[in-house]
């Protein structure tokens, strides 16, 4: 396979692409998403840069491109080469002159950057050849990793402000709210409403003044394509806003993006910049009576802001505390205007939709369920990053053939899907097609997108306390049932973790639930005990071990744990005591290890960290 | 709460800061975060100030700083260390983390030390679940952290100090 690939790309062809035409004129694509940059990504590009100015002998030198994140962060810093399409992983500030010197002037592919797969043990030369790349289909992400997200032009080349044009030319803001509708296309969000039923009824209100607001209020913990979009092709979310704009007859739109994210906001305010002085926004779009202009919004930070009602109230410069929504914000938004408010994946597909038509989009997907979503999978999977696939594929494919499966062979015990309001889907719902109803059939949702992957090494019920004690502390405070029940389930289930539960705690859990679902105000309340119930459906097991045997399964619950190290299988690697913060384990190397219980802070390091399964939860001995 | 002496010395540079912005209350969110950015945290007298430009009671500003996570009443310190505490940090045992970062530096969370030179936060998810457990310290981000790696990034910041004084 090496060999082959050598000869195809023989060093002599390469050569004198270099210097030819410039159409093949090589371009250096380096991932600066966030993943890639904590990783020194930004190191590596300012080396391509200082590194390829000294090459005077290349008459025409390849063009270096920061872009946003391709999603395999795993595999972090990428570095991509065009038009060959090589793909370089993990890349360091070293490597540069390597690459330069080898790759782009003499054509030779250097092996140790490049993916080896780990089932075919093959070296692939391109990611597009890899599994994690080869089963996506990319709409929303369709331009991240292959556009400098700060070049205006990268993206008109790519398709971009082509649906706008052909919009303002040819069609009516009716026109567009119909292909939406018949594209069937759904909120990205997580409520899964019918995007196109949206714009219609905002259409249809009376007021002086309408807006458009992209919610970038990304606060699902473990979601991040949000962010990834924002950062990675801010022009298609512009372009989409302004398809909405004219849809509904709109005037200024507003994006709402978090805070934390700031290299969303800089890339974001540099196009809308850009866009203006292209004429894409501002007064009389391309000389249409379009006029209309996008402001950015920061989020204070409170995760109720993503709630639609909390969101406006935040733009307005209130609290972020939701109503109840007998009038929808299509009707009264913001400041009493009519107001669509959509998600960030959303307002990406749009452009997509009205450029190609319905058909095409519509033909992708479940009966109810059109088009692609993407998934930031994360957890203990082999691949983690950000996958875009269509609707109706299989938590199997995305976890498995996608993710490559999960870290060091471990078990697969659970996918959290949906954000803290989610719920935890167990092994045996594998083969469960991903798209709305189906998530919200199995006690979860869709949410934004997150799939978290859990092994054997987690414990269920302090996942379910984890994500109780991240809604307690974001429910605004507002209505009753969701401030004092998630307090009360909060309580319970530290108590559950501390071996201090009893049988009639799961009563209680399951009885406050329904009450939250059914009295709550907004949407953050009614769902909040779903992580909860769903842990409870499918993981009633861990909870009883927990309560009546006084024992964490997983190892993680700190009070009802105790590690020690298995004398006959240690083989004195050394492994654990490197990892071990407390310096509580002793023994030389070759020789068995000894946990000192008395030091030990039962984080578990130890017992993730082993490879030989000499660490052990002293509770299984003592059964 | 009552505004400090020293705030005074101050106030022309909040004027400044504050009336960059009109006074329309959809900008109160960006001014407020704006004066916490410049001085990690919103002072007395600028909240008095903000409230005067917008045109809102001090009760509103006082209920936006206190509902929005970003917002803190009391100054923060020179190096902010901010663990992330999304789920993917989370599986991938960011207690730990915290709890060296705590034990470390004798502080616990939402707390500064008291020569004002860290402070330790949580953050629901920095997005970079890749790279988990998360650490970011003033904009620097630190992946796959491992409660080993903590004293040598507390050290990188000058905090040799209180890794010695803490050692377990």
């Amino acid at each position: 396979m090496w060999k082959e690939l050598l000869m195809s790309m023989g060093g002599r062809a390469m050569q004198a692409s270099i210097n030819v035409n410039s159409n093949d004129r090589q371009t250096v694509l380096v991932c600066c998403g966030t993943g890639c940059t904590a990783n020194g990504g930004r190191e590596v590009f300012k080396t391509f840069e200082t590194l390829l100015k000294d090459h005077a002998e290349i008459e025409l030198l390849p063009v270096i491109k920061a872009t946003g994140c391709n999603g395999w962060c795993e595999k972090g810093p990428l570095v991509r080469l065009l038009p060959r399409d090589i793909t370089y992983c993990s890349v360091a500030p070293e490597d540069v002159s390597e690459i330069i010197d080898k790759t782009l002037i003499e054509g030779i592919l250097i092996k140790r950057l490049l993916y080896r797969d780990p089932v075919s043990k093959e070296y692939l030369s391109s990611h597009h050849q890899t599994d994690f790349y080869r089963k996506q289909h990319k709409i929303a992400l369709r331009n991240i990793g292959e556009i400098d997200p700060g070049q205006i032009d990268d993206y008109i080349e790519r398709e971009g402000y082509q649906a706008l044009k052909k919009a303002l030319q040819e069609m009516s803001g009716q026109g567009i709210i119909n292909i939406v509708q018949a594209a069937g296309l759904r909120g990205r969000g997580g409520g899964g409403f019918p995007t196109g039923r949206k714009w219609q009824a905002c259409k249809n209100a009376s007021g002086e003044e309408k807006f458009i607001i992209c919610n970038g209020d990304e606060g699902d913990p473990g979601a991040f394509m949000d962010r990834s979009i924002l950062e990675g092709d801010p022009h298609t979310i512009i372009e989409g806003m302004i398809l909405g704009a004219y849809a509904v007859g709109a005037s200024r739109g507003y994006v709402y993006v978090r805070d934390e994210y700031d290299l969303a906001v800089q890339n974001l305010g540099q196009a809308i910049n850009d866009a203006r002085q292209r004429g894409y926004l501002g007064n009389r779009i391309l000389g249409s009576d379009l006029t209309f202009d996008i402001e950015i919004v920061r989020g204070g930070g409170a995760f109720v802001c993503g709630e639609e009602t909390a969101l406006i109230a935040s733009i307005e410069g209130r609290t972020g505390e939701p109503h109840d929504k007998y009038v929808f914000p299509t009707e009264k938004g913001l400041w009493g205007m009519p107001t669509v408010i959509n998600n960030v994946e959303t307002w990406a597909n749009v452009p997509v939709i009205v450029l190609h038509g319905a058909e095409p989009f519509a033909r992708i997907g479940t009966k109810n369920s059109k088009g692609t979503k993407v998934f930031s999978l994360v957890g203990k999977v082999v691949n983690t990053g950000l996958v875009e696939v269509p609707m109706g594929t299989t938590l199997r494919e995305v976890i498995y053939e996608i993710g490559g499966g999960l870290l060091k062979k471990r078990s697969f015990k659970a996918v959290q899907t949906g954000g803290p309001s989610g719920g935890c889907i167990p092994a045996s719902l594998l083969d469960l097609p991903i798209d709305f109803d189906s998530l919200t059939e199995a006690g979860s949702m869709m949410g934004s997108g997150g799939l978290i992957v859990m092994d054997d090494h987690t414990c269920m019920v302090e996942v379910a306390r984890y994500y109780t004690n991240f809604l307690a502390g974001e429910s605004c405070g507002k209505c009753t049932p969701c401030r004092e029940g998630l307090r009360a389930q909060l309580e319970i289930l530290n108590r559950i973790c501390d071996g201090e539960g009893t049988i009639e705690d799961l009563d209680l859990l399951e009885d406050i639930s329904v009450t939250m679902q059914e009295a709550s105000l907004c949407a953050l309340g009614r769902t909040a005990p779903n992580p909860v119930l769903s842990t409870l459906r499918y993981f009633r097991e861990e909870y009883l071990t927990h309560i009546e045997e006084r024992r964490c399964p997983a190892g993680v619950c700190r009070a009802l744990t105790t590690f020690y190290i298995d004398p006959v299988k240690c083989t004195g690697c050394q492994v654990c005591k490197k990892h071990c913060s407390v310096n509580a384990i002793q023994g030389e190397k070759k020789e068995v290890h000894v946990i000192d219980e008395s030091i030990c802070i039962r984080c578990g390091e130890c017992y993730r960290q082993c490879a030989f399964d000499a660490v052990k939860l002293r509770q299984e001995e003592l059964r | 709460m009552q505004i400090e002496a020293r705030e005074y010395e101050y106030a022309n540079d909040y004027k400044v800061l504050i009336e960059s912005y009109s006074g329309k209350p959809e900008h109160l969110l960006a001014i407020m975060q704006d004066v916490q950015k410049h001085y990690n945290y919103l002072p007395r007298l600028a909240i008095s100030m903000i409230s005067q430009h917008v045109g809102i009671p001090v009760s509103r500003v006082y209920a936006m700083a206190s509902f929005y996570k970003a917002f803190s009443l009391v100054p923060k310190g020179k190096f902010i260390f901010r663990v992330c505490d999304g789920t993917a940090c989370h599986i991938k045992n960011s207690a730990t983390l915290l709890d060296q970062l705590q034990e470390h530096l004798g502080i616990e969370v939402d707390e500064t030390t008291a020569d004002g030179l860290f402070s330790i936060e949580t953050v629901n998810c920095l997005g970079a679940c890749a790279l988990a457990p998360v650490m970011v310290v003033n904009g620097k981000v630190y992946g796959k952290v491992s409660p080993g790696d903590v004293e040598r990034i507390i050290n990188e910041y000058g905090g040799q100090s209180y890794a010695s004084q803490h050692k377990c």
